[in-house]
């Protein structure tokens, strides 16, 4: 299970009176095993959602709750994976993925069998004993990925994990994002800007707008995407190309550039 | 390159050195300067190779810089041992770093010479009162520096580790404490030489052995050469230690994948 709903969430930065409201009324429910990406204008508010659900940040009105429990605190359950990839630099890699295991009190050979399950999973056994610093940001986030993943959360919070990487590599790590999510699908909130990237992940993107932010829109992905069958292309390229996938992606970018629009005006 | 730059630098600090003993040993030849004021270069390499082996004021130039170090280790250690764990947990808990700080500040402004009489009365002249003089000189650079590393660790790194289900009071050994290591070697060469500088002022004025003692005997003697020894002693250790810490520092930052 790993159900997120956002119940008239709000937030507001300073006093009451005179605060900045930063999100206002947003209502959202992620399905458990539901891959939901999240785009929006910078500063809609979209990381602050995430960080609710990561129990980092609280909202000032309104629930986030996962299973109907509400977000009380930080917990492994909740696996998140950082834009800055925010992996230990003086653990190996290898140690970096164990510190979630080891703090659930698995035994150490169980730890060291999950441990070469994901390093083989995402391609780095050959590097389990290399330092963060001696890797690409490419293989930094994939470690980053692996730390959550061996911990077999039921949510799993992405903020804009492949902002920081280049577009080869972005596109390298969104197809093995969704071989991994198809073939072991979790709960997956994913923040990013990049509307293609949402539409090739995701079963449903939710479109915030800001001033105060909120949820503007969901467009539902994984109705046409297993109607038309995306999932039988190996290359994002392919799937890029189809028609239907232009479609979504254009209706995405209407709405996004109705919100830059009035924000102009 | 590196390596060309590395013996530049050894060079230049050789000119530094050479130039400082040229003119030292002009100005004593010279004349200018009576030898008792400057005795010679010469004079005082040749009482300090004597000093090795032959006993003054109740023991050899070795001797006394082992009581020396033995003193130091004992005040550097005893600061370490405090300072780090402290500083780290003041940059962890709120509420401790508002009880303490300001204390710290006041009392951190006291030079550890100052301490002399009390250290004396408290602790007594033998090893006591000048660990607690080191203790005084070496404490702070060691609880700021702790202090400063864990306050501006990473945030990030905070939350990472705290999504994966390290518990609070494990966040200070997984987080913040490597984190702070690089800060708190840094602080740990301010505080050796701090330290090393206060037991040798403390044992001027109270003690019976030890290198600042020796020197204070050879001034009553009016053995300048005896003193300048002394100096010299205490610089090589001095050097040592820096050195010996320099290389954990680089050691570290080259793990981290930070230039050093």
């Amino acid at each position: 299970m790993g159900e997120i709903r956002f119940d008239d969430v709000g937030r507001i930065y300073g006093d009451r009176n005179g605060g900045f409201e930063a999100l206002k009324g947003v209502n959202l429910a992620i399905a458990d095993k539901e891959f939901m990406a999240v785009v929006g204008p910078s500063g809609c508010g979209k990381t602050t959602c995430l960080r609710f659900v990561a129990g980092f940040d609280r909202p000032t009105s309104g629930t986030v709750s996962v299973d109907g429990v509400r977000v009380a605190s930080p917990g492994p359950d909740r696996a998140v994976v950082f834009q800055q990839f925010a992996l230990m630099p003086w653990k190996t890699v290898r140690e970096n993925i164990e510190l979630g295991l080891r703090n659930k009190r698995l035994p150490r050979p169980e730890r060291a069998e999950r441990i070469e399950r994901i390093l083989a999973l995402m391609n780095l056994t050959a590097y389990a004993d290399a330092f963060p610093h001696q890797l690409s940001g490419g293989m930094q986030q994939r470690v980053s990925i692996a730390r959550a993943y061996v911990l077999d959360p039921e949510v799993l919070l992405m903020d804009e994990p492949f902002g920081a990487l280049d577009a080869q590599t972005r596109v390298v790590m969104q197809e093995e994002l969704v071989r991994l999510a198809r073939r072991n699908p979790r709960t997956v909130m994913f923040i990013t800007h990049a509307v293609e990237e949402a539409v090739y992940l995701a079963d449903r993107v939710a479109i915030m707008a800001r001033q105060p932010g909120r949820v503007k829109e969901i467009v539902d992905i994984r109705t046409i995407r297993e109607a038309e069958r995306w999932d039988d292309h190996e290359k994002i390229e392919d799937v890029m190309d189809l028609e239907s996938f232009v479609h979504l992606r254009t209706q995405i970018w209407r709405s996004l550039r109705e919100e830059k629009a009035m924000e102009i005006a | 390159m590196r390596i060309l730059c590395a013996t530049n630098s050894l060079l230049l600090g050789l000119i530094g050195f050479s130039a400082f003993l040229g003119i030292w040993a002009l100005l004593s030849i010279s004349g200018l300067v009576p030898s008792l004021f400057l005795p010679s270069p010469l004079a005082v390499v040749e009482r300090f190779i004597y000093l090795l082996d032959h006993r003054f004021a109740g023991g050899t130039l070795l001797d006394h810089l082992w009581a020396s170090m033995l003193r130091f280790a004992g005040g550097f250690g005893l600061a370490v041992a405090v300072g780090v764990p402290l500083g780290l947990l003041m940059g962890w808990f709120r509420l401790l770093d508002d009880i303490v700080t300001p204390l710290f500040d006041a009392v951190r402004f006291i030079a550890p010479i100052a301490w002399v009489p009390f250290a004396a009365l408290w602790f007594g002249t033998g090893i006591g009162g000048p660990i607690m003089i080191i203790f005084a000189g070496a404490f702070p650079p060691c609880l700021i520096n702790a202090y400063r590393g864990a306050k501006f660790a990473d945030p990030r790194l905070i939350e990472a580790a705290r999504m994966l289900g390290t518990p609070d009071r494990r966040v200070i050994t997984e987080v913040l404490l490597p984190s702070a290591v690089p800060s708190i070697i840094a602080g740990l060469r301010i505080s050796a030489g701090l330290g090393w500088q206060s037991l040798v002022g403390a044992e001027l004025i109270v003690a019976s052995t030890g290198i600042g003692y020796m020197m204070v005997q050879g001034q009553g003697n009016v053995s300048t050469t005896t003193v300048m020894a002394g100096m010299i002693g205490i610089g090589i250790i001095g050097l040592i230690i820096d050195v010996v810490l320099r290389q954990a520092e680089n050691a570290i930052l080259r793990r981290r994948g930070l230039s050093a």
